[in-house]
């Protein structure tokens, strides 16, 4: 495997949700909402769909890349929110990137979908060039398409990520990867495109605060190095108190733990590749990163990048 | 030598900071004295006081929603 990422790119729509105004719908507490969840606001598209979400993130990461749409060999969309039938939604954010050609992998998958779409994407750059990855979610459509349920409605939000992963060398080279996937626990966290989205919230945290730090440490154990020398944890947004229990689980400073849910949200699989724009527009540090995942199925995994 | 219970009260008690309900049946999640997080320490409390290794396939929050149950799943595992 050669691959390397190139650039990020993130979108969120304008309209801001702060826990006041949901805390006033659902007969709750502002201060809950944050002290159970780090989160103070999160963005919810009115007319913007998965698609046009997954195509500005798009945009703006082959612009910060300085690649074409045209130069692209393949793109891979990551959506656990699009709506169900078929064709998935890859096939018009292609269109809409003017691609007539180039094939288009769907994940549908939810909050694990961008990080299996990075290490889908290593492995396949050699044979298909610059690999243009995109999670778009919309969230707040299934929250609204049902009454809004307190343990759902204050965690998601809707937003878009994308990253460049090409054979070609650029700024971290992509190390090693591992995914995992363990269906006895699927009904735990999931939406069949009918019923409102169901979530048993201890038992995922539970399963999530195991599996999070044990896949990071399966792929920093392998090219040995320690969880403190890692300059920067890009991790799925969940949820604030998670990310921080993971840093402590690995012994990593948790300001090295990126986080943006506040601002944001849980947008599900867009939530690492936003929180990858951001960080990258920081001007970080060299070393290396680690991006890791989990979500619905269950599935989770990791993938290490270094910037030296 | 404390028996199970004892050992068990007295990690829950650690974990949650907080007395637990004498009633070995009442859940401790909706007596308020564990959620999701603090749950995730008690399992690891539990594997360390019990020298047990929790599998995931375990990490049911059934099996850990009171002092009888937690009882009942360490039994099996002996």
């Amino acid at each position: 495997m050669t691959a390397y990422l190139h650039a990020f790119g993130a979108h969120l729509p304008e309209r801001a949700v702060a826990n006041e105004e949901l805390a006033a719908r659902l007969g709750c507490a502002a201060e809950w909402i944050e002290s159970s969840s780090g989160i103070r606001e999160r963005r919810w598209a009115a007319e913007e769909t998965v698609v046009d979400l997954g195509a500005a993130a798009a945009s703006q990461c082959l612009a910060a890349a300085g690649v074409p749409a045209s130069q692209l060999g393949l793109v891979i969309l990551a959506s656990g929110s699009a709506p169900p039938g078929f064709p998935a939604p890859g096939a018009a954010l292609a269109n809409r990137l003017g691609l007539d050609a180039p094939p288009v992998i769907d994940v549908p998958m939810a909050s694990a979908g961008s990080l299996f779409g990075l290490a889908l994407a290593a492995q396949l750059a050699d044979r298909f060039g610059d690999v243009l990855v995109v999670a778009a979610e919309k969230m707040s459509a299934i929250l609204q398409a049902h009454p809004l349920e307190q343990n759902t409605a204050i965690l998601f939000g809707d937003g878009a990520g994308a990253a460049l992963v090409s054979s070609r060398p650029g700024p971290w080279r992509i190390v090693d990867c591992a995914l995992h996937t363990d269906g006895q626990f699927r009904e735990e966290l999931a939406y069949d495109g009918q019923a409102a989205l169901r979530m048993n919230g201890l038992s995922v945290i539970l399963q999530a605060t195991r599996k999070l730090p044990s896949v990071i440490r399966e792929v920093l154990d392998r090219a040995q190095i320690p969880a403190s020398q890692v300059s920067a944890f890009l991790l799925h947004q969940a949820n604030q108190n998670l990310l921080t229990r993971v840093a402590k689980s690995l012994g990593a400073p948790p300001e090295r733990v990126f986080s943006n849910i506040a601002r944001y949200g849980n947008t599900s699989s867009a939530s690492m590749l936003i929180a990858a724009a951001e960080w990258s527009r920081q001007n970080p540090p060299p070393g290396p990163v680690v991006f890791a995942a989990f979500g619905a199925g269950l599935h989770w995994g990791a993938l290490l990048a270094d910037s030296r | 030598m404390p028996d199970t219970r004892q050992r068990l009260r007295a990690v829950v008690e650690k974990v949650a900071q907080k007395p637990v309900p004498g009633d070995p049946d009442e859940s401790l999640f909706e007596s308020g004295l564990l959620d999701s997080f603090l749950l995730a320490d008690l399992v690891g409390a539990i594997e360390e006081e019990f020298s047990i290794k929790v599998p995931d396939s375990d990490l049911n929050p059934r099996k850990f929603d009171s002092i009888a149950r937690i009882e009942s799943y360490l039994s099996s595992r002996t």
